[in-house]
């Protein structure tokens, strides 16, 4: 298991290689279908967006609300095939990475390669491990989105694999 | 004639909710340990992590997939029972209304056209059989959606027969591939019409994973396509391996003279269904 710090800096992430099993620590930003879209509407109209995208890492995940005592419910990967229309133009502006579940397109690996990003998998399915892992969750843009706002988490030793790395390797098939 | 308050089938359809939201099924857990037992590498620990998941959620009383899904409500209503309260449809929303609440669940119900989220993730897909004596049966199904949006419906030909039928179940999950959540559970239709026979397909995942149909052709049906599924290679979270399908469950109906409609429902690894009889 290698430890990986976000935001991901540049040689972390360029020394990394599809397969590798990691733990993550750090900030990262959800966002799923709708919180992209408005992201794509605020990058359109040249408005700042809610969170800096450099070297940063997206959740494509949607949490359940909270029980007392913890940072976040359940709060597993969503499907990233769904946003491989929104991730290349993301990475080109600056984008660490991507966590989700899933293959995702070939624009989105060549997009990696590009911008010497990843797109780590974590483990769909695993919500309430993933809880776990959720130190500290709050929400940043569109409240109104509901689970599908951006929010900003911080995570500690949050396990995923490298499924798709810098240099075009994929762990799917 | 036996008479049931709707109000307690509000209550029924609750605790089904709450329940079926943070456990998966005893067949789910044990298909999960054999797959486990014969997965090695990525698979494996993707593996591991879940059958770990499922004992957090089960332990704290938390969502088991923050995914808990459209609220699937199947009712088999024996024609001697008279219901009497709140209509039918709003018992099952008042108690999907308040299982989400107080469980801590995901709203997941929005306009497919604005977006905009219903917020106590209602209304939920009821769907209602009259039944012979004076028994009510309620099956609960959270239905996820990252496998939801690989299911197909497609209308062979009778001469495409059993060979096509095999062939439409495997193309859908090699092509739904890593993105359902694998193993998945595969609930297949064959018959009826273009809608009932979807319903077929959903019923289907209300089976015991790993349950045979009692007609010998068509659990051949299931053998075979399990085998083939299986073979893709396309493994736990799609990192490779043998398992891909923990299950396929085939339900079928007469149809017409001039179709054969198969429908393939995908489920996700977390099988969470909950039934209960009034």
């Amino acid at each position: 298991m290698k430890r990986l710090t976000l935001p991901l800096s540049g040689p972390d992430a360029r020394s990394l290689r599809a397969g590798d099993a990691v733990l993550l620590t750090g900030t990262i930003y959800t966002a799923r279908d709708c919180a992209h879209k408005r992201i794509f509407a605020l990058l359109d109209e040249g408005k700042d967006l809610p969170f800096p995208l450099k070297g940063s890492v997206i959740y494509y995940a949607g949490p359940c609300p909270a029980p007392e005592g913890k940072a976040c419910g359940s709060c597993g990967p969503t499907t990233s095939a769904r946003m491989n229309v929104f991730a290349p133009r993301l990475l080109d502006l600056g984008l660490g990475g991507m966590i989700g579940k899933g293959e995702m397109s070939g624009d989105v690996t060549a997009a990696l390669v590009r911008n010497g990003a990843v797109y780590f998998a974590a483990i769909g399915g695993a919500g309430a491990l993933y809880a776990d892992c959720i130190r500290k969750s709050e929400c940043v843009a569109f409240p109104d989105l509901l689970s599908e706002a951006v929010y900003r988490m911080e995570v500690a030793d949050f396990p995923a694999v490298v499924a798709a790395d810098c240099c075009g390797n994929s762990i799917y098939r | 004639m036996r008479t049931i308050g709707t109000a307690t089938i509000a209550d029924c359809v609750y605790r089904l909710a709450r329940r079926a939201g943070t456990q998966l099924t005893r067949a789910c857990k044990d298909a999960l340990l054999r797959a486990a037992s014969c997965e090695e590498g990525a698979a494996k620990f993707a593996l591991g992590a879940v059958l770990k998941n499922q004992e957090i959620a089960a332990r704290e009383q938390m969502p088991v997939c923050q995914d808990t899904g459209m609220a699937v409500v199947l009712i088999e209503l024996g024609q001697d029972v008279r219901l009497t309260g709140m209509p039918l449809a709003e018992a099952v929303n008042d108690g999907v209304r308040r299982a989400y609440r107080d469980g801590l669940f995901r709203k997941s119900i929005c306009d497919p056209l604005t977006r905009v989220n219903t917020a106590d993730n209602t209304p939920a897909h009821l769907h209602t059989e009259l039944v012979s004596g004076d028994r009510v049966r309620v099956t609960f199904l959270p239905k996820g959606f990252g496998s939801e949006n690989m299911s197909r419906l497609c209308m062979l030909t009778p001469a495409q027969g059993t060979e096509g039928i095999l062939q439409t179940i495997t193309d859908t999950v090699r092509l739904a591939g890593s993105r359902p959540c694998p193993p998945v559970y595969v609930g297949v239709g064959i018959g009826g019409c273009f809608d009932s026979c979807a319903f077929l397909a959903k019923k289907a995942l209300t089976r015991d994973v790993g349950s045979r149909n009692a007609r010998e052709d068509v659990a051949a049906i299931e053998e075979e396509a399990l085998r083939r599924i299986n073979a893709l290679g396309i493994g736990a979270q799609g990192f490779g391996g043998k398992v891909t399908a923990l299950g396929v469950s085939c339900e079928i109906a007469p149809t017409h003279i001039a179709g054969l409609p198969v429908a393939v429902n995908i489920q996700c690894h977390c099988i969470r269904c909950e039934k209960e009889e009034l």
